[in-house]
């Protein structure tokens, strides 16, 4: 048993955000959580990490009612990397991937091998070796991203939690960062915005919308050309991609899939 | 820098200090006099010095350099620890309003008898703290959080309390009072005694025991709380703790000294500078920088106008606001 939702309800500001969600995270696999905006995505990803208090409901890690578990228990299994993380201090990438080791060190214990070596490996994992001296204020997007999953990783958790990694990225990035969580030995839970990206890295897909679960299941089951209409107001069709044969998905506005695409180019020229 | 090298160096630096804020005055006293009446008073080492001479090193000039010891090693852990916590380069007690809460406080004890006698001078500036430093924080959060708000919100508070006390002097304090409160507003050492360091003393230091032990949960604030939960930090009960213990540490340093400005956010920028931003290493070396600045300020002013006593929060601010510019300067730069 991994991570369990069991109709998850959580209000902000008197709005209702997630609406009795009920999922489940299957081990060493990954989980993609996709949406429209203000779907409840982030908010519930919060709800697992257990750093927002669900309003009913519960969360489970493996038998454990998650709100009996104290935090710093909590942290050392599940790892958390947020959208977009910025700081004033002046650290050091490798700084950064220390702060991973903060749930297994008391407050007054020292720095142990096992540490530095969780930390080496971590930086190792995520390419940034060389660049562990480097100020974190000097990285790119990309490389400040990967210095988070480094964190994350460093945590040595059994199940990592990632809101949106892809964002602010461009392309090679994105794929970058995807296959290299697709390939961690852990359970992942993703929110992704790119349909495509979801499809092409995840396991298991979790549609939101307005905070309910829309469909689950495997990516190309779920992710259907009438529930992507439903769920995103755009039209879309199944192909296979050029390049490697996949199966790929094309969006458009709904107003487009009136008439060919052939047809507009005649009209515009 | 070694930490070891650089808690040694402002060691050495606070002791010459010290000794030379006690050696400076009206009445000139050799440095190995100065040694000599503290080995006489400590050890009863029985060295010949003139009766006087050792009254005034031991009663008059050493409490209040101790006291200015503390109240540095205070104001600049209190800096440390919002600076931190609220993850914004400018905060600090005296900019956040901390200090004006204090002092209306403080004020209310003394003028209006609030508490009737059941609450000290400083229980009624700590009282003044947190009530400032809750306000702060709603009128920051109410108005949409971040980092910019919660400055703005403190020099909407700071006004406030300052607004208070000034009504509550004018309205009730007797001609002699209101003298002596205007001066104590503007930071002023003078008529400090041993009791006010066996006030200073345990709160900076017990202070610092609290922040030191929570140093490791500091760093994990760098990137937010959520961030700091999700490391395992217990926020809410931290945040408390350190609060607290900030208010704490400001309420009695002005208490006994009034408000300071500008030692709580320019030495925690300045030691940052010396050790890096690791607060096991940061705060032992705010606290000590801290206590050192304190001291030397002291000496200046006392020497800046002959046989005249500025008040020290004059001297900080002379110094600070200079620094204060740099600091929203580089902010610029870094795009915060």
């Amino acid at each position: 048993m991994s991570i369990a939702t069991h109709n998850l309800r959580w209000e902000a500001g008197g709005r209702l955000i997630v609406d009795g969600v009920t999922l489940n995270a299957v081990p060493g696999r990954m989980l993609g959580l996709v949406g429209p905006n203000g779907s409840g995505k982030s908010s519930l990803l919060r709800l697992i990490g257990g750093l927002r208090r669900a309003s009913a409901g519960l969360v489970t890690l493996g038998d454990c009612d998650m709100r009996t578990l104290p935090r710093p228990a909590i942290a050392r299994r599940i790892a958390f990397v947020a959208q977009q993380a910025a700081t004033e201090e002046d650290v050091t990438v490798e700084d950064v991937v220390r702060l991973g080791r903060t749930p297994h060190r008391g407050p007054l214990a020292g720095w142990t091998g096992r540490d530095q070596q969780a930390v080496d490996q971590a930086l190792m994992q995520t390419g940034l070796a060389a660049k562990r001296r480097q100020s974190w204020h000097t990285l790119s997007g990309g490389e400040k991203q990967r210095a988070q999953i480094a964190r994350a990783l460093a945590q040595a958790p059994t199940e990592l939690l990632l809101d949106e990694p892809t964002n602010h990225l461009d392309v090679q990035h994105q794929l970058e960062i995807l296959e290299l969580v697709s390939h961690l030995p852990l359970t992942s839970i993703v929110a992704l915005h790119d349909l495509n990206l979801a499809a092409l890295y995840c396991d298991e897909v979790v549609v939101l919308m307005a905070g309910r679960v829309m469909a689950a299941g495997a990516p190309l089951k779920v992710l259907t050309p009438s529930l992507i209409r439903t769920v995103f107001g755009v039209a879309a069709a199944i192909g296979r991609s050029p390049i490697d044969g996949r199966p790929h998905l094309y969006l458009a506005p709904v107003a487009a899939a009136v008439q060919p695409v052939s047809e507009h180019l005649r009209q515009s020229a | 820098m070694p930490l070891a090298l650089v808690v040694a160096a402002s060691l050495a630096a606070l002791i010459l200090a010290v000794a030379l804020a006690v050696g400076i005055g009206e009445l000139a006293v050799s440095f190995a006099d100065v040694f000599r009446a503290i080995a006489n008073r400590l050890f009863a080492a029985g060295y010949p010095v003139p009766p006087i001479q050792e009254g005034v090193i031991w009663d008059y000039r050493l409490a209040r350099a101790l006291v200015a010891a503390c109240c540095g090693a205070g104001l600049a852990l209190s800096g440390v620890i919002l600076q931190a916590l609220l993850r914004n380069p400018l905060a600090d007690p005296y900019v956040l309003g901390i200090s004006a809460g204090a002092s209306t406080g403080a004020v209310a004890v003394a003028i209006l008898g609030l508490g009737a006698g059941a609450l000290t001078l400083s229980g009624g500036a700590f009282c003044g703290a947190v009530l400032a430093f809750l306000l702060v924080a709603l009128l920051a959060a109410g108005t949409g959080g971040g980092t910019e708000r919660i400055i703005l919100a403190g020099i909407a508070g700071s006004q406030l309390f300052h607004a208070l006390t000034a009504y509550i002097v004018t309205a009730s304090a007797n001609a002699e009072q209101s003298r002596g409160i205007m001066f104590w507003l503007l930071g002023s050492l003078g008529g400090v005694r041993w009791g006010d360091v066996g006030l200073a003393a345990p709160v900076a230091l017990l202070g610092f025991l609290v922040c030191q032990f929570h140093a490791r949960a500091l760093d994990a604030f760098a990137f937010g709380t959520d961030a700091a939960a999700s490391l395992g930090v217990p926020v809410t009960r931290v945040r408390l703790v350190l609060f607290a213990a900030t208010a704490a540490m400001t309420a009695t340093m002005v208490s006994l000294v009034g408000a300071i400005g500008f030692v709580g956010l320019v030495i925690p920028h300045a030691a940052r500078f010396i050790v890096g931003p690791h607060h096991a290493r940061l705060l032992p070396a705010a606290m000590l920088v801290g206590a050192v600045f304190m001291v030397l300020a002291d000496i200046a002013s006392r020497m800046m106008v002959p046989q005249q006593v500025l008040p020290i929060g004059v001297v900080t601010a002379l110094i600070g606001a200079p620094a204060f510019a740099l600091l929203l300067y580089r902010a610029r730069k870094k795009g915060v």
